[in-house]
């Protein structure tokens, strides 16, 4: 029971990959991407958390108060506003692959063309 | 691990899961919004508030609206 | 290789690799019972050395500023990707077409007087970066957030016209450049680079934290330029409507 935020984090990530991997529409595939990615942040939080402890913000409360780990947040909420500018730069892509070959289904873009 | 714990992440699990499992792409930028919902949950009950704010301002402010534009392109 | 093929393999392969990451996040440390070093001494001395009170914060900026640092210029580059995609030679009067009026009044009022809510809670939230928890990432989006909603409740050539594209593009360098060069101004101080230096002052007021607080503002400007020329370059992409709307 006391591993299953990792198992939940796993699980997110082989559930995008599925999606990556059978998806008929790049916008899907994109978000599936991202999907995956945020499984990382699960995985992230869940190894910092600690038990009974409250947020490492001591605004209000005594500095010696029980809190999580502050170093993996800071990891993950840097990540978060960067991964949405990437998936953006995939989903211009797919509006330029839309533009010159009229489809957005990765199924049949199989060949490259000069 | 509380009950409170467990409910976070069995909706994140679902809500993941149905992302990856629908075809209409409407509906897909309104399951992304309710994906981010949930994360921002989970983060609050991992005690993140920062990262909770993050991702509570990029899945209803910046994601949704790249994707409609990109669905939008594809139908026009 | 089909479609059938591919999705075969695939299961085969994520058989395994589930296995494998099964395995190996069982032998993490159980949920809750993480040995933190590094945590735990950021914890006790971020208070007193350098006044803030956000401890995440005074991570992701003075700490652990250089990987700040990084993923600053990840954004710069995607965001320079992505004009570099979408930006074409434009022919005048190319705005005009776009017939998107909002039809319903009651909406976009609210919507307009929702805008300068969302500016100040931007403001808000970015100025308190080094005491509550916020930052200039938080607040960099919900200040985009604010330029979107003149284009939701609005219409295209009013949003156009609030986020003329030198001004974006300059203030888009202008938060990158800031940050790295807030370094180099540590460096002739006589330390590391990107090392903490100024007046620390009171943990829990505004100017708290030494260059904290600069860094955070040129983070929200670099994320707010960034996310407007994210939505700028979007938007234009949208077919443009002919007849009634």
């Amino acid at each position: 029971m006391s591993y299953l935020p990792y198992a939940l984090a796993v699980w997110i990530f082989v559930v995008g990959l599925y999606g990556v991997v059978t998806s008929r529409n790049f916008v899907h595939l994109v978000v599936c991407l991202a999907v995956t990615q945020s499984s990382t942040y699960v995985l992230l939080l869940a190894i910092g958390y600690v038990d009974r402890g409250t947020a490492p913000v001591f605004a209000d409360v005594p500095t010696g108060t029980r809190a999580v780990d502050p170093v993996v947040q800071a990891l993950t909420l840097t990540d978060i506003v960067v991964s949405v500018t990437v998936a953006a730069l995939l989903l211009a892509l797919a509006i330029q692959v839309q533009r010159r070959n009229g489809t957005m289904n990765p199924d049949e873009l199989n060949e490259l063309r000069g | 691990m509380i009950p409170l714990q467990a409910m976070a992440m069995a909706l994140v699990a679902a809500f993941a899961l149905a992302i990856v499992l629908t075809r209409d792409l409407v509906r897909l930028a309104l399951l992304s919004s309710l994906y981010a919902l949930a994360l921002v949950v989970l983060f609050l009950i991992f005690q993140a508030p920062d990262v909770a704010l993050s991702e509570l301002v990029v899945g209803a402010v910046a994601f949704p609206l790249v994707i409609l534009v990109a669905v939008a392109v594809q139908r026009g | 290789m089909t479609r059938q093929l591919r999705i075969g393999l695939f299961a085969l392969s994520a058989a395994g690799l589930t296995a494998l990451l099964l395995w190996s996040v069982a032998g993490l440390p159980a949920f809750g019972h993480y040995h933190e070093r590094y945590g735990t001494l950021l914890k006790k001395v971020a208070v007193s050395e350098r006044h803030t009170t956000n401890v995440v914060t005074a991570t992701v900026f003075d700490y652990r500023g250089f990987d700040t640092l990084g993923e600053e210029f990840i954004l710069f580059a995607a965001v320079v990707g992505v004009a570099l995609l979408l930006r074409e030679v434009r022919e005048e009067g190319g705005h005009a077409r776009r017939r998107d009026r909002l039809v319903s009044d009651p909406v976009g009022l609210v919507g307009i007087g929702f805008c300068a809510a969302l500016l100040l809670i931007g403001l808000y939230v970015v100025a308190h970066g080094a005491i509550t928890p916020g930052g200039g990432f938080q607040g960099g989006v919900v200040l985009a957030g604010a330029f979107a909603l003149i284009y939701l409740a609005g219409d295209y050539r009013s949003f156009r016209a609030l986020t003329p594209q030198p001004a974006v593009d300059f203030a888009e360098g202008l938060g990158a450049g800031g940050y790295a060069v807030i370094g180099v101004v540590s460096m002739v101080l006589g330390s590391a680079y990107l090392h903490n230096f100024g007046p620390f002052g009171t943990a829990g007021t505004l100017a708290s934290g030494g260059s904290v607080p600069m860094l955070n503002l040129a983070t929200a400007v670099e994320v707010t330029a960034a996310f407007v020329l994210l939505f700028t370059e979007f938007l234009q992409e949208l077919p443009a409507r002919s007849g009634e709307s």
